[in-house]
């Protein structure tokens, strides 16, 4: 494990819930890493593979998106929908010989404050395990 | 239905009114042909014609003619197989042709397995015709003796025409309806499908009968011996169109270990015993899997011998 | 329409190993319907083959468009002035893209990134299926809108056979037996006496079979 490694993230987070919930975090005064780089959207639903796909490909070395629980989507299955993208990136990595584990889904509720800080902790545990994006690496070569 | 219309010893069977008997074997794998008359010596004498089956569940053998003609030398009259699924209609007129002028009489005409079956399932299938048009193109060469383009044949194959009903397979109501089709379209015997569910087939029969089909075309119950609980749980699932109670199976656990494949060969026997009194059967077509060496034993058992000699 | 699936990545990649500067072409027709070579799909497979250029510490330069149709020659006259500035073209069109593309531009070289599979229709969202085999003489009339050329595993004409089991056909336990369904469609219908009549060998000579096909339309050609 690199210890000078600050991997960059990306979170997508849907306003009703995981966005609502880091703010929540926020002033309870919980930590997480400050190298998670949020963008709000009005729903998961509207995260497309694409975005996924651009985040990695201009050097994210993870990117997560976190929308409601199951069941509670304000738009009623925008979450459902995109874990389903978030598979496809998951398989499209693969593919091409990167570890699917740099792109994720989680579900939470805007009052679980904490288990933003512990996503947030958990996804940065999780990628700096991983070491930079093998994109990174070889540029920096 | 009386006037002779090949002069095979099976069609001479059935219109002298004898309860006929035919059996199976399979070509071989290979151009070594020891073996496959080895299985027709067995079956040489027991039966009234040997089915000789075309590429069976897709997986390449000898051609069916060959080895048919190879049963015409050995003395054994063949039944030969063609299946839609690996010629089109010029490959299977010719070797219609060529199979009567190796003395090949009878023709079991089927639509076949496909060949996601089989041991070439990357090949590509034809079916250009299927087995419907497949007996009317074989009574069109025998009756009209003309090719399927109405160009005249110099020297008519004057084929007894076979055809398979499987009365297991859905939409069973409909089954009976394709079976009048395909006596319709030409055919002079049915061989049916391995019978095991017997009410099923009795229900079958009498819809036959009523129909008044028995009366137009010879109907040969199909019987395969069971040779043991695995070949019968095997059969009940994995075979499409298969029907193998649990009763049946049951039966075979209860004979106990090694007493299987002989409570197999009492089924068959009983099977047999009641297809002979049964109205509308002509006959009964007995497919011993690999198990040619048997058949004697069967036919003794069942009170099949001696075969009608009709000359 | 014409359903189409996209080629693996590591297929389309080997297409395109020695080559740094491409472009990749969608099409606004049946492949944009059937999500695999629309606008989208150009977006997705653009990123994805740079990021395993990236990977390897290669670039690559990746251009993207999405034309009306690529089977018309009116449209791809529209790509004339840049086409030949790639080192190479992938197309997400069907099989017919690609080829109208080669005929066009000569100098260039057009790559497949989808595998043309059949025509059919969505019949859920995102899942697609066979209906139609293109034989050249529709039959579908006499089966009650069920194409038993296409939909039956050996376009039997006078089904169903044997392997018919539970409504299901031999080949697999996934795949509906058509003749069971045109069978219980007439049923119902009180129908039954068509499936009666023989149905005669099928003329193919409109089909594949009579070699490759066209169709001239005398009031239109100039």
């Amino acid at each position: 494990m690199n210890h000078d490694f600050e991997p960059q993230i990306i979170a997508f987070c849907c306003k009703y819930c995981a966005y609502a919930a880091a703010d929540l975090a926020g002033s309870m005064r919980l930590n997480y890493p400050s190298n998670i780089k949020i963008i709000q959207v009005p729903c998961t639903g509207r995260v497309d593979i694409i975005h996924l796909l651009r985040a990695i490909e201009d050097g994210a070395d993870g990117v997560y998106v976190a929308g409601c629980m199951e069941g509670d989507c304000h738009f009623v299955c925008g979450n459902i929908k995109t874990r389903k993208k978030v598979e496809y990136v998951k398989k499209t990595l693969s593919e091409l010989g990167i570890e699917p584990e740099r792109v994720e889904m989680f579900n939470l509720s805007s009052a679980m404050g904490p288990r933003f800080a512990e996503i947030a902790n958990q996804m940065g545990e999780r990628i700096r395990n991983l070491g930079p994006s093998p994109l990174n690496i070889k540029q920096a070569a | 239905m009386n006037d002779i219309k090949s002069g095979s010893n099976l069609e001479k069977v059935l219109k002298s009114g004898n309860f006929a008997f035919t059996g199976e074997c399979g070509p071989p794998k290979g151009a070594n042909v020891d073996h496959l008359k080895e299985n027709l010596a067995f079956l040489k004498g027991n039966v009234d014609a040997v089915n000789i089956t075309d590429n069976q569940t897709a997986v390449v053998r000898m051609s069916s003619w060959a080895a048919s003609a190879i049963a015409v030398q050995e003395g054994v009259e063949p039944n030969f197989q063609m299946v839609c699924r690996d010629r089109n209609r010029l490959a299977m007129m010719s070797d219609v042709l060529g199979a009567y002028a190796m003395g090949i009489r009878n023709m079991l005409c089927l639509s076949g397995d496909h060949q996601i079956f089989g041991n070439h399932p990357e090949a590509k299938n034809v079916y250009d015709i299927d087995s419907m048009q497949l007996i009317n193109l074989v009574k069109t060469m025998r009756d009209e003796e003309q090719f399927l383009n109405g160009e005249p044949i110099d020297g008519s194959p004057k084929m007894f025409i076979g055809a398979a009903s499987n009365p297991f397979a859905d939409p069973f109501e409909f089954r009976v309806y394709r079976l009048a089709k395909k006596i319709n379209a030409g055919a002079d015997f049915i061989q049916t499908q391995c019978i095991y569910n017997m009410d099923k087939f009795r229900q079958f029969m009498k819809m036959a009968v009523d129909m008044g089909l028995c009366e137009k075309c010879y109907i040969l119950a199909g019987v395969t011996p069971l040779k043991s609980v695995g070949m019968a749980q095997y059969m009940a699932k994995q075979v499409p169109g298969m029907d193998v109670p649990p009763e049946l199976i049951e039966r075979l656990r209860g004979a106990g270990k090694g007493k299987f494949a002989e409570e197999g060969i009492k089924i068959a026997i009983e099977q047999i015993e009641e297809f002979k009194q049964m109205e509308g059967v002509a006959g009964v077509h007995l497919m011993a899997i690999e198990w040619e060496h048997k058949v004697a034993e069967i036919a003794q058992r069942a009170g099949m011998l001696p075969r009608p000699d009709i000359s | 329409m014409i359903v189409a699936d996209r080629k693996p990545l590591s297929e389309i990649l080997d297409m395109i190993t020695d080559r740094d500067k491409i472009l990749i072409m969608g099409c606004k027709g049946c492949v944009t319907v059937c999500n695999v070579g629309g606008v989208k799909e150009v977006q997705i497979l653009s990123s994805s083959l740079k990021i395993a250029r990236k990977k390897e510490g290669r670039s690559l330069t990746v251009d993207q468009i999405t034309i009306e149709r690529q089977c018309d020659p009116e449209y791809i006259e529209q790509v004339k002035a840049t086409i030949n500035d790639y080192d190479a073209v992938i197309s997400m069109a069907c099989g017919v893209g690609p080829q109208f593309l080669s005929e066009a531009y000569p100098q260039q070289k057009f790559f497949p990134a989808v595998n043309t599979k059949f025509f059919g229709g969505a019949t859920s969202h995102g899942i697609w299926e066979e209906r139609c085999a293109g034989c050249g003489t529709c039959v579908i009339h006499y089966f009650d809108g069920l194409c038993p050329v296409a939909r039956c595993s050996k376009s039997l004409m006078n089904g169903p056979c044997g392997g018919s089991s539970k409504g299901y056909c031999e080949i697999s336990k996934e795949v509906p037996c058509i003749w069971d369904m045109i069978v219980k469609k007439k049923m119902e219908q009180g129908r039954l006496d068509d499936l009666l009549c023989f149905t005669p060998a099928k003329n193919w000579r409109t089909s594949r079979d009579g070699g490759p096909r066209k169709s001239v339309r005398e009031e239109l050609a100039i």
